[in-house]
């Protein structure tokens, strides 16, 4: 079933982070088995942040040889950062097998996660100068809590609550996704691509890289194919209601945008709330309520309704 | 069923209730709850379990540390009491809010509701002062449901009886199934509403999406805006007289009169070339209805 999120302020910050979690809490019984963010904060003077996994969750729980293979995974990671010319300003290890690198770098960034990947179990979750990528199994408040999310300062996000059946439950399959290697820019989707195969295909084809075999992949894959090559966000989103069947709803962020699109056949659920400095949307009504207890107006969009906003 | 007084029923216990009712649950025979009916029965138009309350006694509950269940229960709890008129106060977006109630009574909803907000519902007035999720109303028997906002999809699913009243726009298959009673929209509806209907009606004074009326068996669609698209074997008919005096009648009974009347209606039926039990028995089609 999952559940999906999003909220932006127009023209200010706020405690995203908290209110993210509210949102996601409030979808828990919508997917109980992971829980993902993409949280946009105002960056750290023109530096990336890098969110990474080096392990799956499940794979600290095969013996103490693990932490040995994670230190030397990691070890691997600041070496391609040297060999890049990576500035690490900061490096944090948020749990045994997650971390977040504050780096400068002046180079082709997309070419320095690439080999970042070719590290056996190592995944970038995101990189960018104001996207910080979170997901982990367990619910909203659990993950929050692991990767001290509740005073996340930022402009934007999106979330998501994982009922796993297309795929595994680990954190490779969970949301969001980042569209590798496009800086900033990260998915969400509820609902089921039937030609992920063959799009998949096509991307592998001009030479995009899958790390999952989770449908919702493909829509940050697609995205960011999309952006690389000149299309706006509401340009992107507009092919995808031709090009992608199923049924779906998804959200897409970008650095200073958020956007939504749902399927021809309006077969997931969408409920918006629009306001003049705030826009919150989520599967259920539950969630919005969850950070707006005040009586609101909302509705929901129809079928192939895209949506743009700027932060 | 003859012969059995309320009073007697009402001490029955539900096994004892449903075969002195005529029903029979007996599995496997593919005839489960069929009723062998005494024409000699009087007719029961309320259940004989459900309590006798007074809609001038009235009263509040606000929800917003309750569950769901906790609501509906102390709903039925209330009305055990003979409380006639409840306010439920802060639902903020709970789901299944106010189902299964069977009953005469006025319900007042202040504020959101999330997914299968008043659905199987059998005799009450609800009144919902803000939004409503999907499948609101679905299955509703008899009775009045008036949402002050907007509703989302699957707005009366399968409804059989009754009123269902948005005033704001609706979302996706509106009525899909709708098996009798009124669906009335005074803003927009989304796409493939009216899919599959078989009986009643749907009033949609906005406009209405694509796919409109789609495998429609029977019913009537009448649309005061554009249409998007009209689906399989939906067809335009000509308004009738009848048809005004009656769109008249009920928009003007909630307060949903265009001020340009209801000549501009277009009205939808089926066109029978998918679906046709016109020829059937009335047995016949009641088993396929």
């Amino acid at each position: 079933m999952c559940g999906i999120a999003g909220l932006i302020y127009k023209g200010k910050s706020a405690n995203v982070g908290a209110e993210m979690t509210a949102m996601l809490q409030a979808l828990k019984h919508r997917g109980p088995d992971s829980t993902g963010y993409a949280v946009y904060g105002e960056g750290s003077d023109g530096n990336y942040v890098m969110r990474l996994k080096a392990a799956e969750a499940e794979d600290m729980h095969r013996g103490r040889g693990i932490y040995q293979i994670l230190d030397e995974r990691i070890a691997a990671v600041d070496a391609i950062l040297a060999e890049h010319g990576a500035d690490v300003k900061l490096k944090d290890r948020v749990t045994d097998y997650a971390l977040r690198y504050v780096l400068s770098h002046d180079g082709d960034t997309g070419k320095m996660a690439e080999h970042i990947e070719e590290i056996d179990g190592v995944e970038i979750l995101s990189l960018g100068n104001g996207l910080e990528l979170i997901k982990d199994l367990g619910d909203a408040s659990d993950v929050a809590g692991l990767y001290s999310l509740n005073d996340f300062s930022g402009t934007h996000g999106i979330g998501h609550t994982r009922m796993a059946t297309e795929s595994d439950v680990d954190i490779k399959s969970a949301h969001p996704y980042w569209a590798f290697p496009y800086n900033d820019v990260s998915v969400v989707h509820n609902g089921q691509i039937t030609n992920y195969w063959l799009m998949r295909r096509e991307m592998e084809r001009k030479g995009h890289r899958f790390m999952s075999n989770c449908d919702s992949e493909l829509l940050a894959v697609y995205t960011a194919h999309n952006l690389a090559n000149g299309m706006t966000l509401e340009e992107s989103l507009r092919r995808s209601i031709e090009e992608i069947d199923g049924v779906f709803t998804y959200l897409v962020a970008t650095k200073d945008q958020l956007g939504m699109a749902k399927d021809t056949m309006a077969a997931k659920p969408l409920v918006l709330y629009e306001s003049d400095d705030l826009i919150a949307m989520a599967s259920e009504e539950v969630a919005i309520r969850a950070i707006l207890p005040q009586e609101i107006d909302t509705y929901d969009p129809y079928d192939e309704e895209i949506r743009v906003w700027q932060a | 069923m003859a012969g059995v007084t309320d009073a007697q029923l009402k001490e029955m216990s539900q096994e004892e209730r449903v075969k002195a009712l005529g029903m029979t649950t007996e599995q496997l025979t593919g005839k489960s709850l069929y009723i062998e009916f005494d024409p000699d029965a009087e007719e029961r138009f309320i259940y004989p379990w459900a309590p006798d309350v007074d809609f001038n006694k009235r009263t509040e509950i606000d929800t917003d540390e309750m569950s769901t269940t906790q609501v509906n229960t102390r709903i039925s709890e209330l009305m055990a009491e003979g409380f006639g008129t409840i306010v439920l106060k802060n639902p903020r977006g709970k789901h299944s809010i106010g189902v299964g109630i069977l009953s005469k009574l006025n319900l007042i909803i202040e504020g959101s509701c999330g997914y299968f907000a008043v659905g199987l519902l059998d005799g009450p007035n609800v009144r919902i002062n803000g939004r409503v999720g999907w499948s609101c109303g679905e299955n509703m028997m008899s009775g009045t449901i008036m949402i002050e906002k907007n509703a989302g999809s699957t707005f009366g699913a399968a409804l059989r009886g009754g009123d269902l009243v948005c005033r704001g726009s609706v979302g996706s298959r509106t009525g899909i199934d709708q098996k009798g009673g009124t669906i009335i929209v005074g803003g927009d509806t989304g796409a493939l509403s009216g899919f599959m209907m078989q009986r009643g009606r749907i009033v949609v004074c906005g406009n209405a999406g694509k796919n409109l009326g789609d495998s429609m068996y029977d019913g009537t669609i009448f649309v005061g805006g554009d249409i998007q698209s009209l689906g399989v074997d939906a067809v335009e008919a000509e308004l009738t007289d009848l048809d005004r005096a009656w769109l008249t009648r009920k928009l003007t009974q909630y307060d949903l009169m265009p001020g340009r009347g209801v000549d501009h209606f277009t009205k939808i039926v089926a066109g029978k070339q998918l679906w046709n039990y016109d020829n059937l028995e009335p047995n016949e089609k009641k088993l396929i209805l």
